[in-house]
Parts: structure tokens; sequence; C-alpha cells
């Protein structure tokens, strides 16, 4: 077979990892674009990018269960807010103002605020596998506003509505990462940081989507009745989807506020699940880089919007005038969503096959 | 006892709110089995516009005025934003309609600004002696005129021809097309009709406070009702709505008095377990019909 690598004679090589060589390059040329942007840009985009690697691995949660498994979740905030809480308590001096046990190892906290998550994923998804639908959205969106007020309430946990507490402590063998080091700025170890996480989890979510349990998933999104004919086992795989999802949802919570270093229980709302749905959607459901191009398009944007007014002058850079930014990013967030949905469904991800498509068969592209 | 009376009349004025927006919300999945969660735009919308206009045309012409252009605003979303996806997965649509909701609900928000716009109502915190208890008028007024409401459309869809045309249609799509109804003007109905509601329901909440622009969190309250009902039934959204409103006076009330643990302002999220323990007992609701599932 060789010199023709795209003829499979076997499933295993169609569903391989980086099956083909334009794959090999491209995301070989991505790693490698990423290990050294830190060395050439500005620090505030360091940070910003390194907020988009976790986002992503959150993206990358929800794409499991809504895009893979086709459990539609509102909830993904709920999930985000007890990875984000577990971390920073478990690793919070333990003489603060608020509750802190004082470790600060990363894998420790990383671990375990994914596994509570998952654990909640767990215990809600008896519910998730009795209803279907859009029954599910609400219940799931019910599950954000009765977090929000456990949260809001639980002011030694997590520090009241507007103050807030700090983030968990990010220190790697002892070296505390959100300090410079002899080497390096805090925020290229952090963008570093990030960009290992997301390689890990993005590789084991592919690696999870290609195997039997994938398959599963894909069958009862697309048919459930039909997937459970033909011998998955329902409760079995929702359940696994929602406790995998968490569990992703977790780990991104918890790194989600090191960058920025504080965080406060009013971040934790109905917007933050919409704008993860948004990321799923544009990016693109049920694919991997999709949910990648989705949340770094979605943090990079109100960064893209601040620059508008230079641009565009009836828009206004500050929060008086009669068109502002804040209310174009808003704004865009749902344009964006009804844009994305009726003209190309398969979001950033089909565009790039499109254009990945244009190319392979280029000058001959009809 | 007048304290139980009093919360309860708060709850059932509150709940029949949310009966007016979940019945928006179950005409609409009705007749196009999507969850439209444009509604709190609409509500937010219709008391803004209230707002404006009941200074020149005096509160009751405002309500009706903004009750009609809400419904037509419903309409021209439907018709522009809605009707390319007919066809689509249920859970696309309805997320396009989270889209709408934060389009219009900017712009909506621009012509608050940062004050409390008054919707300027007759009965303002004003309250009467209603079997011995004092009561807030506007509770009595918000649970009079949803009755009434309620029942004209009830009696629409029992016996006018174009609900019965919106009956066909939610029970079966294409047979009422080959009867030689017109669908689309059907979906075109429901999403004015449920509009209309909204911006009703958006005058009665903002009767007393005002307008703000936090006013569309109410909204949501009427997901748990739709639920609680059942998707399908309009009777259920109709009770779902005033079983939410007043599990969430009686809390607010006397949850301080015997579950202190749950946190003060519970009474506020209340609907939300509530939902939740029913979900469990019966998925489809209290009213909702189980679906039957064929290959």
């Amino acid at each position: 077979m060789k010199g023709r690598p795209e003829l499979y004679t076997s499933y295993g090589q169609d569903m391989g990892f980086l099956n083909t060589r334009p794959k090999r390059a491209w995301s070989g040329g991505l790693v490698v674009l990423a290990l050294v942007l830190p060395f050439m840009i500005t620090d505030d985009l360091l940070q910003l990018l390194a907020t988009g690697f976790v986002a992503a691995i959150g993206a990358i949660g929800l794409n499991i269960v809504t895009g893979y498994a086709g459990q539609v979740s509102l909830g993904h905030a709920f999930f985000l807010a007890i990875g984000a809480y577990t971390a920073a308590a478990l690793s919070g001096p333990e003489d603060g103002r608020v509750i802190g046990f004082g470790i600060t190892s990363l894998p420790v906290w990383l671990l375990a605020s994914g596994l509570v998550a998952a654990l909640f994923g767990v215990l809600v998804a008896p519910v998730a596998v009795r209803l279907r639908g859009l029954y599910l959205a609400i219940v799931t969106l019910g599950l954000v506003f009765l977090g929000e007020h456990v949260f809001r309430e639980w002011t030694s946990l997590t520090g009241g509505p507007g103050v807030g507490r700090p983030a968990a402590v990010p220190e790697l063998f002892g070296v505390r990462l959100d300090q410079d080091s002899a080497l390096f700025t805090a925020a290229q170890q952090l963008y570093l940081l990030m960009f290992v996480l997301l390689v890990i989890f993005g590789v084991l979510a592919r690696n999870l989507v290609r195997s039997r349990v994938g398959r599963a998933f894909a069958a009862v999104r697309d048919r459930d009745l039909a997937a459970s004919v033909i011998g998955v086992d329902l409760t079995r795989y929702k359940v696994l989807a929602f406790a995998v999802s968490s569990f992703y949802a977790g780990v991104a919570g918890a790194l989600l506020f090191v960058v920025n270093g504080f965080f406060d229980p009013g971040s934790f709302s109905l917007l933050l699940s919409v704008q993860y749905i948004a990321m799923v959607l544009i990016g693109g459901a049920g694919t991997i880089s999709g949910a990648i191009m989705g949340a770094l398009f979605i943090t990079l944007l109100p960064r893209i919007t601040r620059e508008l007014p230079t641009v565009l002058p009836f828009i206004s850079g500050d929060a008086t005038g009669a068109f502002t930014v804040f209310q174009l990013e808003a704004v865009l967030y749902g344009v964006l969503i009804i844009v994305f949905l009726i003209v190309e469904p398969r979001g950033l991800f089909g565009i790039w096959v499109r254009v990945r498509n244009y190319w392979r068969t280029w000058p001959f592209s009809y | 006892m007048d304290e139980f009376l009093q919360s309860l009349i708060r709850g059932l004025g509150t709940g029949s709110i949310y009966s007016l927006l979940a019945l928006g919300f179950v005409i609409i999945y009705k007749s196009t089995q999507v969850i439209s969660f444009a509604q709190p735009a609409f509500m937010l919308a219709g008391a803004v516009l209230v707002s404006y206009l009941s200074p020149a045309v005096s509160f009751l012409g405002a309500v009706l005025v903004a009750a009609v252009v809400i419904a037509v605003l419903a309409l021209g979303v439907e018709r522009t934003v809605l009707r390319p996806m007919v066809g689509k997965p249920v859970f696309v649509v309805a997320i396009i309609t989270i889209g709408v909701d934060v389009v219009v609900r900017v712009v909506t928000n621009a012509f608050i600004g940062l004050d409390v716009r008054q919707v300027g109502d007759p009965w303002g915190l004003n309250t009467v002696s209603f079997l011995g208890a004092e009561v807030q008028q506007r509770y009595l007024v918000m649970i009079a005129t949803t009755a009434v409401v309620t029942a004209l459309l009830f009696l629409f869809f029992r016996y006018s021809r174009i609900g019965l045309a919106m009956r066909a249609v939610a029970y079966d799509q294409e047979v009422a097309l080959a009867q030689g109804i017109s669908v689309g003007s059907v979906f075109a109905l429901s999403w004015a009709l449920a509009g209309g509601l909204a911006a009703l329901a958006g005058v009665f909440v903002a009767t007393g406070a005002g307008v703000d622009q936090q006013l569309w969190i109410v909204a949501l309250k009427a997901l748990p009702a739709i639920i609680l009902g059942g998707l399908e039934s309009l009777g259920g959204a109709v009770v779902g709505g005033l079983a939410v409103g007043v599990v969430e006076s009686l809390f607010g009330t006397y949850q301080g008095d015997f579950a202190p643990w749950l946190g003060p302002n519970f009474g506020l999220v209340a609907p939300y377990a509530l939902m939740l323990l029913v979900l469990l007992v019966r998925p489809y609701g209290l009213f909702g019909k189980r679906e039957v599932e064929r290959l």
C-alpha cells in the first residue's frame, strides 16, 4: 500500500489517530507553533490564550455529553463551579478567610476536582437517564440556578458574592507556576502548563470517542431506542457520558481562574453555560478539534471586539455611548450562534473541512 | 393565618405571571415542538414598551398596544429566524432561540439604561382588605386577568376555526397539512400569541418595582412551571405556574423559621428543587403525556 496513504484496508486504519500525513504535519506544526508562541507575544495575550486552552478542556467535556452522546446539558457552569471550588478549597491556605486545606500540589487538586465533579455528574445522571431532549436541558438549567444559590450562600467556602476567594494555587514539584521564575515569566509558565494539559486531555478525549465507548455514545445520540435494541446499555452509557463530561468540566473549572487568581460565585451563571454551548456549536458539535477552535474563538472574541472602535467609529469604546462594545459583544454571541447554526451547522470544523477538501484536489476542485 | 393568606395571594399573583409565560412556552411547544428561550426577551421588551407608551396613551392602552407590538415582533422573529430551521433538530432550534433572546434583550436594555423605569400602573403597592388580610391590589388584578386570559384562550382553542387548526397541527402536522391547514401560519400565530402573553406578563412583573435590566430572570421561573405541568398541557402550564408561585412565596415566608439551613432567599430557587423532585417521580410532568416510541 505504499504511496497510497489514504487507501484503508481495515476499520482500525480508518479510525486511526492522526491517520494521514497532512494530519500529522498539521498537528505537529500547530504544536510547534504553540510551543514557540510564548517567546514571541506579550504576556497579556498569553494569559488570554491560556484561558482559552482551559476553556477548550471544558468545551471538550461538554462536547462529549452534548455533541457525542446527544444529551443536551445547560448545566456545564454548575460542574465548572464544583471543580473550581474543590480545587480552590484543597489548595487554599489552612488559616485563611475561607475554607482551605493547604494541599497545593497541582496534580492532586486537579485530579480531585475532576473526580468530585464527576461524582456530581453521576448523582445527576439518574434524573437525566429518565429524561429526553428539552426536558433534560431545562433540568440541567435548574441545576445551574440551585448551584448559584448554594455558592452565594455558602460564604465560608466561596467568600460570598462580590467578594470571592483566591483561585487554586498552581504548584508543580515545589515550583509556584503563577510567580515569575529565573527562566520564564508567570504568564509563560501558565501558558505552557495549560497547553500541555489541553494536549493531554484532548488526546484522551479523542481516544475515548474513537473507541467502543465513543461508538456507543454516537448510537445513543442518533437514536437511543435503536441503540438499546442493538445492545447498548442506555443507562450505563448516559451515566458514563455525564461522568466523563463532568470530569472535564471539573478540571477546566479548577484551572479556569488560576490565570486571573481570583473568582466569585457570580461567575457561574447561566451565561457561562451558554458560552460553553456556543463554543461547542460554533466550533462544531461532535468533534474534538472543533471544540478547541470554538473555545479559542469565544475566548478571543472580547479582545477582537475591543479593537473594533478604532476601525468603526460609531461604536463607543467605553460604557457610556449609545452602542458600546459590551453590547456588541453580547449581541455577537447571539448572532454568531444563529448564523453558524443556519449557515454552517458543522461549525468552524465544517469550514476547515471545506477548505481542506478544496485544497486536497486543487487545482481540480470541482 | 393572615400571614398565610397574604403569602398565598402573593404566590397566586406571581404564579399567574408564571402561568401566562408558561402558556406561551406551551403554545409554541405544542405547535412547533420547540421550547422558545426567547420568551424572557419578549417579556422584557413588553414591559419596556409599556413604560414608554403609558404616559401618552394611558396604562391600559399601553398594555394593549405593547401586547400587539410584541406579538408582531415575535411573529417577525419566527418568520425570519425560525422558519429556515423547520425540520432541523429541536435542540438546534432551541439554541437559536437563545441567540434571539440575547439579541433582543441587549437591544431592549439599551432602551432601559441604568435607571429603573416605571410602567405607570394604577395599583403601585396599594393594599386592599381581602378576607380579613391586607393584600396588594396588583396581585388580585394579576389573578383575575390571568383567569380571564386563560378562559379566553380555552374558548379560542375550543370553538374558533383557527383554534381548531392549531389543535390539529399539534396533534399531527402532516395530517393537518393534508387537510389544507396552513401549518406555517399556525407556527407564526403561536409565536405571536406567546409574544403577546409574554408582554402582558412583563407588565405585571414590572408593576410595583418597575423595569430594570434584571427583569428577564423572572421569565426563567416559567421553565420549572412548564416542566411541572408537562410540556404538552395548557392546563398543566396554568397549574404549574400557580404551583411555582405558591411554593416560592410560601418558602419565602416560612423557610426562615422551619429550615434556616437552606440559607436566605431559598424561596427563589425552590421551584427548581420542586421540579427536580417531581421529575424523579413523573418524568413527563404532572399532566404531560408519555411518548410512545417506535423504531
